[in-house]
């Protein structure tokens, strides 16, 4: 990816999970109250980080190892196809995991976070970004880039591509999980009463605009 | 579904017990005349400002005869914020009615009209069975990731009791929780602590063991629960028994500290058969916060109400042999900021009011009384009118400033203690924010040949909602 937007994009949509509550940072804060310790809050953010990064790597990777075997027309139709049904079921269907709980280690919050990014097919909102952007041959010229046929992106590049749109997670996850434990007793719970916005519907809203993007691409 | 988080969740208690009050009250009531008349549940008018304050507003049928309803819950609260399954946009909207006899659950949807709340759904005895293997549905709560029952028994009337799981979204019943029961045979109540994923679990009776009253033979044989049992909430596993000690029997209801950081609880048992006293219990965990998360439960009396002597003339046949009045202690319920608990005197008619501040030493702290088996207090608006009954189920608002309950405890065992008959009534108490309860006088509910049983508040109660941060 020789073009600086599809890591803006990827950065951004960081953000945007590392926004989500239900992507790791409510439970990093609740942890870290339940335990009365800031350093909880930041022990937890880790596992949860890794358990997105590996959910991201698993999508695009997978991703990756498709384009040998499958033309890049029928790769585009499957990613809207996943992405507008993941979308339209969100839409109609709330639903949250069972059976996990507050007493949790490392390992299993890694888990519940790479479960929680699959489920919301975190990972697959991220595709349409390497649809669009399916060039990555470092070819610069005095000129500036050249026109390049279209070539796999390469595993650096996706490993690249995990890192900061998870870094970019955590960060937004890390700060809003602090600043919540911080001001906990006079507002930030309250204020999270009032902010918690419908993140399930945003959700499917862009999930449904990331399959439109792949289509388009 | 919602695009904010529904107003009524909250993610403390201690925001919770900021709430503003409630409006509207619901009430189970049992018919129990039998014959065609169904049960209904109630609405009353709990608004102040309401010129039917203190009036009965609306009433719900249930389609069927016979149902004997007794508990019920909200389908969400505030546990649904909790971090690891959130799901604020989930609506606290509507209410699951079992019929404990009958082993039916019905669903409304109070959000049309909440004085009129709507039976969107009724699920079948012989489907609770099929699905899950437990009839006579008992305690409704709702869980961060379902909403929960317990049940008393299976379907031909034994044990052993247990819990099932309804799904969030469409009710439809999910299949037993227990992987591993353990010991555990007989049901009752339970309750969570969230923030130590374990499950708390009290005992009755099988169906068999009280569906014709309470048996004497039973009783004094020490054979009624005498246990409380603690679960890995997750694993949904059996650890521990708690024994009580078998001349504890009956033990009921499980109120367990609001705050999840807080590892104790309190249960009430019904009757010793030593000296026919009732006693509240403390279960904690040692250690909890700084100690391994392995470590065991324990529990401990803290508060022993005692039985009061009575005239054999003025008691019922199966209390005659022992001249006493026993207090039966039937409900208690703590306060959201876990500061008071309320303690129900079925037998003697009384309501206590404990200071809990310091859960191993209660202070009693307030009483008022009303009704009771020998002691037939009046109403302060009536102070004429006899009462049968006793306090029985109690509810309270979410910031602790109002107490209501009811008379009822259940029909075949309402027969043997007040041979009379009952007549229904639901009473409220004010509380004074440092320690004190005293009789609201413009709220006395009569509810006749209804007999009213648990209440719940629009909005959410002390013991309808779990929280996950503290």
């Amino acid at each position: 990816m020789t073009q600086r937007w599809p890591w803006t994009v990827l950065a951004l949509l960081g953000a945007y999970h590392g926004l989500n509550p239900g992507m790791g940072w409510l439970f990093a804060l609740a942890l870290g109250l339940q335990e009365k310790r800031r350093s909880a809050v930041l022990y937890s953010l880790l596992p949860i980080a890794a358990g997105h990064a590996a959910a991201i790597a698993l999508a695009m990777f997978a991703f990756r190892a498709l384009q040998d075997f499958l033309p890049i027309r029928i790769l585009k139709w499957g990613v809207a196809a996943i992405l507008f049904a993941l979308g339209a079921y969100r839409l109609f269907r709330a639903s949250h995991p069972r059976g996990a709980g507050m007493r949790v280690g490392a390992r299993e919050l890694a888990l519940w976070s790479f479960l929680m990014a699959s489920a919301h097919g975190a990972g697959l909102m991220l595709v349409p970004v390497l649809l669009a952007q399916p060039m990555s041959a470092k070819t610069h010229t005095m000129a500036g880039e050249l026109p390049m046929p279209p070539h796999p992106l390469s595993l650096s590049t996706l490993t690249l591509a995990t890192f900061i749109h998870t870094a970019s997670m955590l960060v937004v996850a890390g700060i809003l999980a602090i600043l919540f434990f911080e001001t906990y007793e006079q507002i930030g719970l309250k204020l999270l009463r009032h902010t918690w916005i419908n993140f399930d519907l945003l959700w499917a809203v862009a999930l449904l605009i990331a399959g439109a993007v792949a289509l388009l691409s | 579904m919602l695009l904010k988080a529904d107003p009524t969740f909250y993610p403390s208690p201690k925001l919770a017990s900021q709430a503003p009050a409630e409006n509207l009250a619901y009430v189970a009531a049992l018919n129990p005349n039998g014959g065609s008349l169904p049960d209904a549940l109630l609405v009353v008018d709990v608004d102040r400002k309401s010129k039917k304050y203190g009036e009965i507003v609306g009433q719900v049928d249930m389609p069927h005869a016979g149902d004997e309803l007794h508990h019920f819950g909200w389908n969400a609260c505030s546990s649904a914020l909790c971090p690891y399954a959130p799901h604020p946009h989930i609506e606290r909207r509507y209410l699951i009615v079992p019929g404990l006899r009958s082993s039916r659950i019905h669903v409304l949807d109070t959000k049309p009209n909440p004085k009129k709340p709507k039976i969107i759904k009724v699920i079948e005895p012989s489907t609770v069975a099929e699905r899950t293997g437990y009839t006579r549905p008992h305690t409704v709560h709702c869980g961060p990731d379902g909403i929960y029952l317990s049940a008393l028994g299976s379907p031909n009337g034994d044990g052993p009791g247990g819990i099932f799981a309804l799904d969030h979204y469409t009710f439809e019943p999910l299949g037993r929780w227990e992987v591993e029961r353990g010991p555990q045979y007989f049901g009752y109540d339970f309750a969570w602590h969230l923030g130590y994923d374990t499950a708390v679990s009290s005992e009755w009776g099988t169906p068999n063991m009280v569906e014709n009253g309470v048996n004497p033979e039973l009783l004094l044989g020490g054979k009624y629960g005498h246990n409380l049992h603690i679960w890995d909430l997750r694993k949904r596993k059996h650890l521990q028994s708690l024994d009580l000690g078998a001349e504890q029997q009956m033990v009921l209801e499980l109120r367990p500290a609001h705050d999840p950081t807080k590892a104790y609880g309190f249960v009430g048992v019904v009757v010793s058969l030593k000296d026919l006293s009732s006693s509240i219990w403390l279960w904690h965990k040692p250690k909890a916060n700084g100690g391994s998360s392995n470590g065991k439960w324990e529990i401990k009396k803290v508060i022993e109400i005692p039985a009061e002597p009575a005239d054999p003339q003025k008691l019922p046949p199966l209390l005659q042999g022992f001249k006493a009045v026993p207090p039966l202690l039937t409900d208690i319920n703590l306060s959201v900021d876990d500061r008071f608990l309320y303690a129900s005197c079925w037998g003697t008619g009384e309501m206590r009011q404990y200071d809990v501040s310091d859960p191993f030493n209660p202070e009693l702290v307030g009483s008022v009384y009303i009704g009771g088996i020998v002691r037939h207090a009046p109403h302060p608006v009536k102070p004429t009118r006899e009462l049968n009954g006793g306090p029985q189920m109690v509810e309270l608002s979410r910031d602790g400033r109002r107490v209501y309950f009811s008379n009822s405890l259940y029909a075949a065992w309402d027969k043997q203690f007040y041979p009379e008959g009952i007549n229904g009534w639901i009473a409220k108490l004010d509380v004074n924010p440092s320690g004190g309860i005293e009789f609201d006088r413009k709220f006395f509910v009569e509810t006749g040949e209804l007999r009213p049983h648990q209440v719940r508040l629009q909005g959410g109660d002390a013991s309808s909602d779990f929280y996950c941060y503290p």
